[in-house]
């Protein structure tokens, strides 16, 4: 089966854009590069689902259908995309509405460990066991 | 913790000891692995790993020192736990399996020469102790050493002592424990510097720790004595039962020293809670009922009865000894052997072990003076060594690789993509022949959809971003439909009309422009990054497309999706018969996530979106319906009202509702379905939104989302369910055809019930978004006008 060429690029490049942006700091451009690459894998299937036909609806045609069990699968994703957007923006909402802008933050806990590691340190929780014997006979003699 | 941890890890040897065991075997059960008794070199690792969890469970040396530490509990728990139940699990575990491995390479090594060593050392620590609590477990973490050499010798005449001592050990243990505290509750201290004249005050509490303490030491007649004699004569034999020669010797003679110094504690023991010590102050102990010492009182009691019963215990014992082959002499419990060796080695242990008692102050001191001087390995120093090092490891790895920052973590993952798959994709790279497009307008398509793409990634204005991104979602529409896929095409541009509302809806609040970010080096590496990925993923489409020689699965979906599906739309079929697990997945996903975004926005369990009848009751009672196009029509100001959208919208939502039900039923023979026609049902949702603002919303659908999604989810799992009752499989269609007059024939399949609730979940769906995005954030606009409202008119006097 030989691949529609155009259609390969064009994934490639929504791909491309897509992922620069997930990269990027503002949740807003994430989303954005987050649908891009869920539009760009929709037409990946195309691309790899076989030749162009029919609606795969029986009898319409007797020409040839095209395969209906990815375009089945890519409608799934399209709107798992749609639910999961959703949530996303909401979550950029609430960043805005807490510090002002919708920019994903480093992580402040995982930046102390970070501090720790560079100075040798152990963790919070570890407790230093009690190295002083209990009072024992014998002790208080020179 | 000491103690989880060090057991715990002695549990994991144990654990991969047995599995070797049983994969040794071909036999998980205890029974047949001793019954098959295995050799080799598998077996004896297999042993000595065993071996590991037993000598921690029993803390023997070098995981002795939990034990002590673990004395923290109640008196009552810490003689169960750790002076019996715990503990003995141990010696039970090397008992059981001692007549079936005894001879395996090490067994007898390690664990007599452990035995003994913690026999000496939990005895010298026992002699120095102040805590009459500690004392008693320094002495268990002895007594453990003397049984776990006695069982783990194995001839039967020790294995014989080995169990006589159990049984003391239990006795005599558990009643000392028991005085400890009750002397505890009734003073108030364990200290035996400040503990003194007892003996007078409690004088049954000072016999029964005589006779328990004298069984601990080996005096007659208790069970301690005989059972300590047959060990001491099973000692005498080793040398000649296993052809130890010297080396039985110098085992008996550690057997030796350890019992002096378990006379020399178990005296101190009396001696420090009940004697009447110079220039301490006598002690009242609180008054309590008789009750409180019975326990003690009839441990003791078996301890002496046990000790004279020694000819009816002896073939009791002798049913597990009897596993081991005859020694050179036959086991007996009694008090009386005649005058053998281990009878005087028994005088002598008693005499030294006084004279070690009567100087203890210079024995003490002298202990001091090596411990503190020499530096000797020390478990417990190394164990902290270990935990220290375990955490500062966790530390570091930690600190290495949780970077806390999200584009690390992706860039990190897309890079092992580009790498690894990528690396394979070239090596298998050979050749691939391609195609042009199939047309000219797919090639249009396709040229807009990729500048629409590349201009996405270089806008800095979000609204731009989010038309541009549009552009591409229309365009991969419009692909569908020339590739032949309706029902995709349908729903794709469903999906991105109501994804570029709710951009906006979102964006109106955001500022306007992305944050402004340097063009630096970070910049590029995304870029190459984004641009090494889309190559890759290119090169996947290339080679899979081109590798794909069989003919695919689908192929033979047609025919039984008429014939069992009941549909001619095969996608359709697909989705709610062929693949509805898939679906109902879906189904949760979408219902999980349309719950996270109401209650993102709206901060509370339950969702606010409940509709608002006082707002709606002000304004019925204001002026009357002339010209009202919405049913809520004064609900927003007459500034923001526009009269063409108001009456479009009353004339068309009902139509689109219809046909919203209508492509829902379509579906299943006819490009639709159940998420195309819940769309179109969040579509009109949507429009009544914007034309007359949340009130219009809830007047357009008055039920809580939550209902909706949960009735949906509800709908599709039960008419997945239904079938089974029927007699058929989870989620099979049934077909049936029902005859109406004059409209014809319903030709109804059960899968439309699934499809059903794929509406409602994306209809609640859309109700949240449109609740939460839209009016949540509304009304949050709102509140922020009226806030600054107030501030302005507070400020203005001032």
């Amino acid at each position: 089966m030989t691949p529609n060429l155009p259609l390969v690029i064009l994934v490639g490049v929504m791909v491309a854009a897509g992922v620069t942006l997930v990269l990027e700091r503002s949740l807003t451009r994430i989303l954005i590069g987050f649908v891009l690459i869920g539009n760009g894998v929709s037409v990946l299937y195309l691309v790899v689902s076989g030749p162009a036909g029919t609606a795969p609806i029986v009898g319409l045609s007797d020409e040839p259908m095209s395969d209906p069990l990815p375009q089945a699968m890519v409608l799934t994703a399209i709107v798992i995309t749609l639910g999961v957007t959703s949530f996303g923006l909401a979550l950029a909402y609430r960043a805005w509405q807490l510090t002002g802008h919708d920019d994903v933050q480093d992580d402040v806990e995982d930046d102390l460990i970070r501090r720790r590691a560079e100075q040798d340190e152990t963790s919070m929780t570890f407790d230093a066991a009690d190295a002083t014997l209990p009072d024992e006979e014998g002790a208080d003699t020179p | 913790m000491n103690a989880l941890l060090v057991t715990t890890f002695g549990g994991l040897a144990m654990l991969v000891g047995l599995v070797m065991l049983a994969g040794e075997t071909g036999t998980p059960r205890l029974q047949e692995i001793i019954a098959a008794a295995p050799s080799g070199t598998a077996v004896t690792i297999g042993v000595l790993l065993v071996l590991v969890g037993a000598i921690s469970k029993s803390a023997l040396v070098p995981f002795h020192f939990w034990l002590p530490g673990a004395m923290a509990a109640p008196t009552p728990v810490s003689a169960y736990l750790h002076a019996a139940a715990m503990v003995k699990a141990g010696i039970f575990l090397v008992a059981l399996l001692a007549p079936a491995f005894a001879d395996v390479p090490g067994w007898r090594p390690t664990l007599v020469v452990l035995g003994i060593t913690t026999m000496i050392l939990g005895g010298l620590r026992a002699l120095r102790q102040y805590d009459v609590k500690l004392l008693l477990a320094y002495g268990t973490v002895s007594q453990l050493g003397f049984l776990v050499a006695m069982v783990g010798a194995g001839t039967r005449s020790a294995a014989f002592a080995g169990l006589a001592l159990v049984c003391a050990h239990g006795l005599f243990k558990s009643a000392l424990f028991l005085v400890v505290g009750i002397v505890d509750r009734s003073v108030g201290t364990r200290d035996l510097r400040e503990l003194s004249g007892l003996r007078q005050a409690r004088p049954v509490l000072f016999v029964v720790t005589l006779i328990a303490a004298g069984s601990m030491a080996g005096l007659p007649p208790f069970l301690g004595f005989t059972a300590k004699e047959s060990g001491l004569a099973a000692f005498v034999d080793l040398g000649h039962d296993l052809d130890w020669n010297g080396w039985g010797v110098l085992a008996l003679a550690g057997i030796v020293v350890g019992s002096i110094l378990t006379v020399a504690y178990s005296a101190r023991f009396v001696w420090g809670i009940f004697a009447v010590k110079p220039g301490t102050a006598i002690c009242e102990p609180k008054e309590f009922s008789p009750a409180f010492q019975s326990v003690p009182v009839v441990l003791a009691a078996a301890t002496v009865v046990t000790g004279l019963a020694g000819g009816w215990l002896t073939p009791r014992l002798m049913a597990y000894a009897a596993q081991f082959a005859p020694g050179s002499h036959e086991p007996v419990l009694t008090l009386w052997h005649g005058f053998t060796l281990a009878l005087g080695l028994s005088i002598v242990i008693v005499v030294a072990g006084l004279a070690l008692f009567a100087w203890r102050r210079p024995v003490a001191a002298a202990q001091h003076a090596v411990v503190d001087r020499v530096r000797m390995p020390d478990a417990e120093r190394a164990y902290n060594a270990v935990m220290r090092g375990v955490d500062r490891l966790s530390i570091e790895v930690t600190g290495l690789t949780q970077r806390g920052s999200l584009p690390v973590y992706l860039g990190v993952i897309l890079l092992v993509l580009i790498l690894v798959p990528g690396t394979a994709l070239v090596r298998a790279w050979d050749g691939v022949s391609v195609r042009g497009a199939d047309s000219r307008i797919q090639l249009a398509v396709a040229a807009l959809m990729a500048i629409a793409a590349i201009l996405t990634v270089r806008s800095r204005r979000r609204l731009r971003a989010v038309l541009l991104v549009g552009v591409t979602g229309y365009g991969t529409a419009l692909l569908f439909v020339a590739h032949g896929a309706p029902d995709l095409a349908l729903t794709q541009i469903l999906v991105e009309t109501f994804l570029l509302v709710t951009f906006v809806l979102v964006m109106r609040r955001l500022p306007p422009f992305f944050s402004d970010r340097p063009f630096n080096v970070a910049r590029w590496v995304r870029v190459a990054i984004g641009v090494a990925t889309g190559v890759v993923v290119s090169g996947f489409a290339l080679v899979a497309a081109d590798a794909r020689t069989a003919r695919p699965v689908s192929d033979g979906f047609a025919k039984p999706a008429v014939e069992y599906g009941g549909g001619y739309n095969i996608v359709n079929v697909t989705l709610v018969d062929i693949r509805a697990w898939d679906t109902l997945g879906e189904l949760s996903v979408l219902v999980v996530a349309a719950t996270g975004v109401a209650s993102l926005i709206f901060l509370i369990t339950d969702r606010s979106g409940r509709p608002r009848r006082p707002v709606h009751a002000i304004d019925a009672a204001g002026d009357e319906p002339a010209g009202r196009w919405l049913r809520s029509g004064r609900a927003i100001a007459d500034a923001r009202r526009s009269i063409v959208f108001e009456i479009v919208t009353r004339l068309i939502f009902h139509t689109v509702i219809v046909f919203s039900v209508y492509l829902m039923l379509v579906g299943h023979n006819a490009p639709g379905g159940g998420f195309a026609g819940g769309l179109v049902a969040g579509l009109a949702l949507m429009i009544r939104y914007l034309a007359g603002g949340r009130a219009e919303l809830d007047e357009a659908a008055p039920i809580d989302a939550g209902v909706v999604l949960g009735i949906g989810l509800a709908t599709a799992a039960l008419s997945g369910l239904l079938p089974t009752l029927l007699g058929g499989g989870v989620l099979q269609s049934a077909i049936v055809d029902i005859h109406l007059p004059v409209l014809g024939t319903l030709h109804l399949v059960t899968s439309v019930f699934f499809d059903i609730g794929v509406y409602l979940v994306v209809v609640g769906l859309s109700l949240d978004v449109l609740r939460s995005l839209g009016g949540g954030i509304d009304s949050q606009i709102g509140a922020d006008a009226a806030e600054d409202g107030r501030t302005r008119a507070e400020g203005a006097p001032a």
